[in-house]
Parts: structure tokens; C-alpha cells; sequence
């Protein structure tokens, strides 16, 4: 089968590859129709993330066709249209029983510190990604969904990371109605944030990004409020000017590892690997909220120590949550969301490539060009 | 600067929630925590998947030896099998995962330092296979012709062009240092070959 191969930081290829096996007996083989690239990708992409090998196929944003499926799955059928959670999880776990999918603890024999993801490097347990024409889904018969017939294919490769992270990040925010939220971060998981904020009863909405672009799709779709960061000399200060000098009462970190807006931290980050993780987002976040605020953490950061000013945090008694989504655990809300038309995720989709224009596609997310929000891939294309 | 009292109130909200209602579709769907999915934290897994049921999972069967973090106590029962270490950077990798916890940073900086030693490998090892890199194909850089390198940063007020040019020094520099190390090792050979 044909599949994206990681060569090296910046570097990728598409190769012939052995097909998935099933290798244990609740797997299932599934055939992708639709793939994307997440923001995460690009931390794999730049090198960041340890124990990133040569050879390993990216993809955990995916839906497809079960192909084949292992003697023990009851959910299943060959042929079945489904949605593919991003998280591998077992479903009986001490963690799965509380509804903590991320955080499972029987898929990832490389690290206690985080779960299992489809093609996230072998930290995350060393699974192949959907960036391909088959991909191996353990416990077919508890992450995967049927793909509900009134959905979009496009939501419904959304759903599968991105629009749950960000309704997700939004419900760690502890939103109450009438909180001031600001959203670092406009690309799919800040947007998503954003549109979910006013869910929870947000009475203000404020999105920073310093991509023009982004900001105006936070305005056009997530009905926000829009502050760039590049117009401004500091922009904590600028956001508190707008917070009546009180800050925000919430804010969400939808940027991750490698942030800008501090040369050095994103050089000693993203490019010299001195830190797991530029914390400028979440450093403007603990900043610029108010006092007693709390701070959601979708933003993914690598397991390197990195410069957090944390007495900032602890002197403002800040309320920290974080974790990777348990995606599967917001579908039932977050569907209906969809079908009113509240959260509108396949609006983000800017680009479409096929497979062996993969290379192109990590380049053109990777360097934010041609208004670039969200590209999908479609195998079967190409 | 307008002057701002501190009083005891919250700013007020500058729209109602009538208004705000009325302006953005589904305002205040989930204002009551218990419409949000993960309220209370801890919910069971919904019965239906069997995966409870079933308890500890089967073991997927260890064709080769697989590592694992020590502050694991067992080999999980399921893992991914791409890519299984080899070489060099097969056996730093395998260190790292032996000797280290999680909490050192050794741990994680050995794995980073295997990540670039598999890059050498692996490009080598694919030239001799005749599979060599092509560098530009791989970087995707024909992007900045199909998708407006030029027109999407010149312009647009974007900061992270001021670091963008270290890119193809991050992903060439090291071809280059490796190479000025070769020669000037073989430089120093034949010196001694040739008894300076
Ligand atoms: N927790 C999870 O489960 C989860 C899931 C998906 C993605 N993520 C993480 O969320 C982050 C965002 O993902 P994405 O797909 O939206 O990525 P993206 O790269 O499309 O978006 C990141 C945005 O942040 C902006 N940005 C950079 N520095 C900034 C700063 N200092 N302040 C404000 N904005 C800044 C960038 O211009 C960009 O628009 C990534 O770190 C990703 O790894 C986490
Ligand atoms: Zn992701
Ligand atoms: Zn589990």
C-alpha cells in the first residue's frame, strides 16, 4: 500500500509499504477515504517530538472503510463507513473507566506520561497513521463510530481531532455565562474553541493569532473579537486594556510548542530542541487573564522541561487544565452541535491534496501560505 | 489613559444574553455544566463496547523484543510495531528506554540525539538500496510555486518570517557540517598517509 514515510525534519515521502496485519484479535484494518494534517503533525514534521523514526507513517485525523477486522470485534462489520478517534485506548483501563481516554494506559509501552495516538511517533506507541491507503485500528470495537449519514465527510474527519479538541478546550475553561475568553491561536483547534465558547455562555469572545487571515475566519465564523499580535508592542498589556485592567476569565492556549512571538524562545524551541516547548502563548495566557482565572491547555508541548512562568501562575492563583481530548467522550453533545449548525467545522477546510502531493501539503500548513487553515488528503487521489 | 476604578463588580457584559442569542447560533447551548460531555469527570465508560466486559485485555503477540519505559510494570498489552529499532540509533534508543525514567532528561534528550543518528542511517542505507532522497521533492518547497510563497508572506505582517530562514539551515546544516567533517578527515588520512 502507498503511505506518507517520515524521512528527517522537514522531510517526507510517499512509499510502497506492507499493508497493516491485524495482530491482535480486536483490530481492525481500515481503508482511509479521507485524511488530515493537524497542527500536531507539524511538531512531528519540524522534529520535536522524541523518538520520531525514519520510516513511520503520520496521520491520527482519519476516516475510512473497515477492510478487515480481527475474530474478536463485535461492533464492526467489513464495509462499515467510520470515524477514527485520534486517541488508541482499550476501553477498560483504570484511566478509560473514568472516561480518560488520552491518558490509557495499556496501548503505549514507550511512556506513562502520555497514551497512545495513530501516528504520533513512538512515544505515543509506536502506531502507524491514516496518512495512507490502509491503517491498523486497535480496539475496533471502542474507539471507531459509524459515521452518521446526515454528516459531512469533511466535519467528520474534523470531529475526529480538531473540532472535539477545541469544544473540548473550551469545557476545561470552566466558562461561565457572561466570561470574557480569549482564545490564543486561530487555527482549527483556537477557531473550534472559540465557536464553543459561546456555547458555554461566553459574553466576550477575543482570538489571537498574528495571521491575518486566521483572524478574519475567527471573526467570519467564531464571531470574534481579533487582536494581532504583530500590531502589538505587548500585547498582555493590550488585552488587559481591553479586560477593564481586570484581564480575561478565561483563557485557552490553541497554540502549542511552537509559538511565536518571542524569537528566541521559538528558536531555542522549534528549532535548536532546547526546550519541549516555545511557552510564549501560555506564557501571554498566564499573564493576561485575571487574577483567580483559569487557563485551558490544548496546545501540546513535548516532554522536555520548558520556561513556564510558573509563580505568575501560582501568585495569581490560576486554575491550570489540561490534557490531550478524549475525543470520543464529546461526539453525543458535539453531533448535535454540528447538526444545528452551532460548531461548523468542515468550513475550515482551505486545501485538498492527494497523496503523493503530501510533501507539498506539510509545506504549504507548515508555512501558514495560500490562506492554509486546514488541508486534507485524500489517499485514493492522485 | 481613562482612569479606572477598581470596584467589587465584574466589568459588565458589553451585549445581553438576549442579544448575544440572537447574533450567534446556539449562544448558551451548553450553560449548564451538565450538557458538557465531560461533566462529571468521573463518568464510567458507557457500557456497549464491550471493552469492560471483556476486562484486561488480550496480548497482542512480542515478535521481537519490544521496549518499553521502566515506569511501566509490564509490556502493555497492545502497542504499534512500526518501525522497530535497528542500527545505531537502534541501540541509543534501546539505552535511553533501559536506563532512564521518564522524569530524566537524559531519557528524552538520547532519544532526540537517535532521532538525527537514524536520519544519517536511513538516508545512507536508502542511497545504497537505490532509493536515494531527493531533498527538494521531500521538503515540498515546490509549494512556495503552486501556493504563493511569495504572496502569502510579503506583506502580511506575519512574525514568523523573521525565523522561516533558518529553515534550510536547520535542514541542510547538517548535511553540510557532515560533509566538511568528512573531508576534512580524509584530509587528515592521506596527510598521515603520506607521513605529513
Ligand atoms: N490537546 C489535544 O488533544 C490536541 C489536539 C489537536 C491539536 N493540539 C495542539 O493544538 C495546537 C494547535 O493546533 P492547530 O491544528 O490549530 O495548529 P495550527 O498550527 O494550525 O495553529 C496554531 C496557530 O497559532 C498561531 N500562533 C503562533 N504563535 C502564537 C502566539 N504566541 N499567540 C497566538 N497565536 C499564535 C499560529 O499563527 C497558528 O495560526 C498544536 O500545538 C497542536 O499540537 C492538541
Ligand atoms: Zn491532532
Ligand atoms: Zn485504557
Amino acid at each position: 500500500m502507498r503511505a506518507m514515510v517520515y524521512r528527517g525534519p522537514y522531510r517526507l515521502r510517499v512509499e510502497e509499504k506492507p499493508p497493516p496485519r491485524i495482530e491482535h484479535p480486536n483490530d481492525a484494518i481500515v481503508r482511509v477515504e479521507l485524511a488530515a494534517i493537524c497542527g500536531s503533525d507539524l511538531h512531528l514534521y519540524h522534529g520535536l517530538m522524541p523518538d520520531t523514526r525514519v520510516g513511520t507513517t503520520f496521520g491520527h485525523e482519519f476516516i475510512g472503510v473497515v477492510e478487515q477486522v480481527g475474530p474478536s470485534v463485535e461492533n464492526l462489520r467489513v464495509g462499515d463507513r467510520v470515524m477514527v478517534p485520534f486517541n488508541v485506548y482499550c476501553g477498560s483501563c483504570y484511566y478509560c473507566a473514568r472516561g480518560l481516554y488520552a491518558n490509557c494506559h495499556n496501548v503505549n509501552p514507550n511512556a506513562t506520561a502520555v497514551g497512545g495516538i495513530y501516528g504520533y511517533s513512538h512515544t505515543c506507541g509506536g502506531y502507524d497513521g491514516g496518512q495512507a491507503e490502509l491503517v491498523r485500528v486497535p480496539f475496533a470495537d471502542v474507539g471507531p463510530a459509524p459515521i452518521p449519514e446526515w454528516m459531512s465527510d469533511e466535519d467528520a474527519v474534523l470531529l475526529t481531532d480538531a473540532a472535539s479538541t477545541g469544544y473540548f478546550g473550551a469545557q476545561l475553561g470552566e466558562i461561565g455565562e457572561g466570561d470574557a475568553v480569549v482564545v490564543f491561536g486561530a487555527g482549527p483547534v483556537g477557531l473550534m474553541a472559540a465557536q464553543s465558547a459561546w456555547l458555554m455562555g461566553a459574553g466576550r469572545v477575543i482570538v489571537v493569532d498574528h495571521l491575518e487571515y486566521r483572524l478574519e475566519k475567527a471573526r467570519e465564523l467564531a464571531h470574534a473579537e481579533t487582536v494581532n499580535f504583530a500590531e502589538h508592542r505587548d500585547v498582555v498589556v493590550s488585552l488587559k486594556r481591553m479586560t477593564d485592567y481586570l484581564g480575561a476569565d478565561v483563557a485557552i492556549d490553541a497554540v502549542g510548542a511552537e509559538a511565536d512571538g518571542s524569537f528566541l524562545q521559538h528558536v531555542a524551541a522549534a528549532k535548536l530542541k532546547l526546550q519541549g516547548g516555545s511557552p510564549v502563548a501560555l506564557n501571554w495566557a498566564i499573564d493576561s487573564v485575571r487574577k483567580g482565572g483559569t487557563i485551558s491547555v490544548m496546545g501540546a508541548y513535548g516532554p522536555i522541561f520548558s520556561a513556564v512562568k510558573f509563580g505568575d501562575a501560582m501568585n495569581k492563583g490560576l486554575t491550570l487544565r489540561m490534557n490531550q481530548c478524549h475525543v470520543k467522550r464529546q461526539w453525543p453533545r458535539l453531533f448535535e452541535h454540528v447538526r444545528n449548525g452551532y460548531i461548523t467545522p468542515a468550513a475550515m477546510v482551505t486545501h485538498r491534496f492527494g497523496l503523493d502531493e503530501i510533501a507539498e501539503a506539510y509545506h504549504v500548513f507548515s508555512a501558514k501560505l495560500d490562506g492554509c487553515i486546514k488541508p486534507l488528503i485524500v489517499p485514493g487521489a492522485g | 489613559m481613562p482612569h479606572t476604578p477598581y470596584t467589587p463588580d465584574r466589568p459588565p457584559m458589553p451585549e445581553s444574553p438576549e442579544q448575544l442569542r440572537a447574533r450567534i447560533p446556539g449562544w448558551g447551548a451548553d450553560l449548564d455544566p451538565k450538557d458538557r460531555p465531560a461533566v462529571p469527570q468521573e463518568r464510567h465508560e458507557p457500557e456497549g463496547t464491550g471493552a469492560r466486559r471483556r476486562g484486561f485485555p488480550e496480548r497482542q503477540p512480542e515478535e521481537r523484543p519490544r521496549e518499553r519505559s521502566i515506569e511501566h510494570g509490564t509490556l502493555t498489552p497492545v502497542f504499534g510495531t512500526s518501525a522497530p529499532l535497528r542500527g545505531l540509533s537502534g541501540v541509543v534508543r534501546r539505552y535511553a528506554y533501559r536506563r532512564f525514567g521518564e522524569g530524566r532528561a537524559a531519557h528524552w534528550l538520547l532519544l532526540i540525539a537517535a532521532d538525527r543518528v537514524d536520519v544519517v542511517e536511513s538516508t545512507v542505507l536508502d542511497a545504497v538500496r537505490g532509493r536515494p532522497d531527493n531533498l527538494i521533492a521531500e521538503t515540498g518547497v515546490r509549494g512556495e510555486l503552486t501556493h504563493h510563497g511569495w504572496s502569502s508572506r510579503v506583506g502580511a505582517g506575519r512574525v514568523d518570517v523573521r525565523h522561516e530562514a533558518l529553515d534550510p539551515l536547520i535542514v541542510a546544516g547538517p548535511w553540510v557540517l557532515a560533509g566538511l567533517g568528512v573531508v576534512a578527515g580524509v584530509r587528515a588520512l592521506v596527510r598521515r598517509a603520506r607521513g605529513r
